[in-house]
């Protein structure tokens, strides 16, 4: 059973720890610092922030007192020499016809820390950090140096090795917008999963991009995205430029994938090898940002469905989870002690987290909300907390 | 030797900055970060990017003149030259 909580906050983490009266949070720490990702590391108990400072760059920040005391982790950088090809949003006289031009080039520079993921008990000090401009970071000494995974960064699907010379190919790495408050248009790593059998097989997620898989523990990739659809595109089944929002494996069955896209809910039962839309729009299951993965059945999810996509609130006022059992072939719409009128909570996409019966979500308007039934009803946990970026139980 | 002044803000992660007058070597603004982050280490990082350049939201003067290169930050700073580091503003 999970103890704690980490909360990412617009203001600090947030921490909440299980007690014989419920959850108790704690005093914020990072107290006026973006968090946008805060987790624990169940191999040896260290806390750690993703602090997204607005004037000071991108920070780890790591806790090895429970969350006492914390201390910046040395600093993720891109190594001398690694470039990117520039990507701008499309400006209203945008004429898709017109000939492509030579490509620009940038070098690369860390503009957020996106994703903390952990490696597998075979591999203590084994960390992978995602980022925005879309580079996949390992480190193997507990955080205290970090390499950038090449064979990623030099994709053919990015335009193969800028180390070397311009680019071999075309980028087909579209922008995040969630990388425009940095000034710029890249996209970003958010999704890491490390397959707890093999822990040489490692999936990965960009925005917008689509996923891309390792089976050789990141000496070489190849996208993952057959049965993917984008439907604001000309060519939906494309083989790159999909947005996942969000995606998870079920780690008791780990060829059971789910992703919660731009374009639906997506799962695979063959280790994203294909992809099978799953959407039931009849429950309002389709568009969103997170998505949980049962820790043993590979067929039981939970999403946090939102109006798709021009206006990003809540269905008709009423904020609820869906839960499916069955790999997504229906749904179930949990409402039970969530607010039903008048709510109009997002939640981005690693803003939900399960552990064993617990869930918990918490949104961007400061409210969140645990289950220790599966998702059947619902507690509220607190009503103004700062804008939450991520939940994860520790 | 020149001296600088910090925003305050920079004081809450440099907390062995705070309430002492710092003096570098003159030399180049990017020796002054340097020699500032021999006895904080990390302090670099908190004014510069992945590629040496100044941050986006920070800005440094020489004797109330705005650093014109903040990309190799090879202005220099004189025997006697002051040094202020301070960041925009932002909202809520």
């Amino acid at each position: 059973m999970a103890n704690t909580l980490l909360l990412g906050t617009r203001k600090g983490t947030v921490i909440f720890d299980r007690t014989a009266s419920g959850w108790q949070p704690r005093p914020i720490a990072h107290s006026g610092i973006p968090v946008c990702y805060a987790a624990r590391d169940p191999r040896d108990g260290t806390l750690w922030a993703s602090l997204d400072h607005g004037h000071w760059g991108p920070k780890l920040s790591r806790s090895k007192d429970g969350g006492h005391t914390w201390e910046d982790a040395p600093a993720i950088k891109y190594p001398a020499g690694a470039r990117h090809i520039v990507q701008y949003l499309p400006s209203p006289d945008f004429d898709p016809t017109a000939p492509i031009g030579e490509p620009e080039y940038k070098a690369a520079c860390v503009y957020k820390i996106w994703n903390i993921t952990f490696g597998s008990a075979e591999q203590p000090g084994r960390l992978y950090a995602g980022t925005v401009p879309g580079g996949l970071f390992v480190s193997d000494d507990g955080g205290d140096s970090w390499q950038l995974n090449r064979p990623l960064w030099n994709h053919p699907s990015r335009g193969g090795d800028l180390f070397a010379g311009p680019a071999a190919s075309e980028t087909h790495w579209g922008g995040t917008p969630a990388s425009i408050d940095y000034g710029v248009f890249e996209p970003g790593i958010h999704s890491i999963v490390v397959n707890p059998q093999n822990p040489n097989h490692l999936t990965v997620a960009a925005s917008s991009a689509g996923v891309l898989v390792s089976t050789d523990g990141g000496e070489s990739w190849a996208g993952r995205n057959r049965g993917m659809l984008m439907d604001y595109l000309p060519e939906p089944a494309a083989e790159w430029g999909h947005d996942p929002h969000f995606v998870t494996a079920c780690p008791g069955q780990p060829d059971h994938l789910w992703q919660q896209n731009h374009c639906g809910v997506f799962y695979s039962s063959d280790g994203a090898n294909s992809w099978r839309k799953v959407s039931q729009l009849s429950t309002g299951v389709h568009f969103g940002f997170p998505i949980a993965v049962d820790e043993q059945d590979g067929r039981t999810a939970w999403v946090v469905p939102a109006r798709a996509d021009s206006e990003r609130t809540t269905i008709n006022g009423g904020l609820f989870v869906a839960r499916t059992r069955d790999g997504g072939e229906s749904w179930q719409a949990l409402r039970d002690g969530l607010p039903q009128a008048n709510a109009y909570d997002i939640v981005l996409r690693h803003g939900l987290d399960v552990a064993g019966d617990s869930l918990c979500f918490g949104t961007t308007t400061g409210n969140v909300y645990v289950s220790e039934n599966r998702g059947d009803s619902w507690q509220c946990l607190g009503n103004n907390l700062p804008p939450v970026y991520s939940v994860r139980f520790g | 030797m020149p001296t600088v002044a910090l925003t305050t803000h920079l004081y809450r992660f440099f907390p062995q900055l705070q309430a002492q007058t710092i003096s570098v070597p003159a030399g180049s603004v990017a020796e002054v970060i340097g020699a500032i982050d021999r006895f904080a280490p990390g302090f670099a990082d908190y004014l510069l990017d992945d590629n040496g350049s100044l941050r986006r939201h920070v800005f440094i003067s020489v004797d109330k003149r705005v650093v014109v290169d903040r990309k190799r930050l090879s202005d220099q700073v004189p025997e006697q030259g002051i040094v202020h580091i301070f960041q925009a503003l932002t909202g809520g």
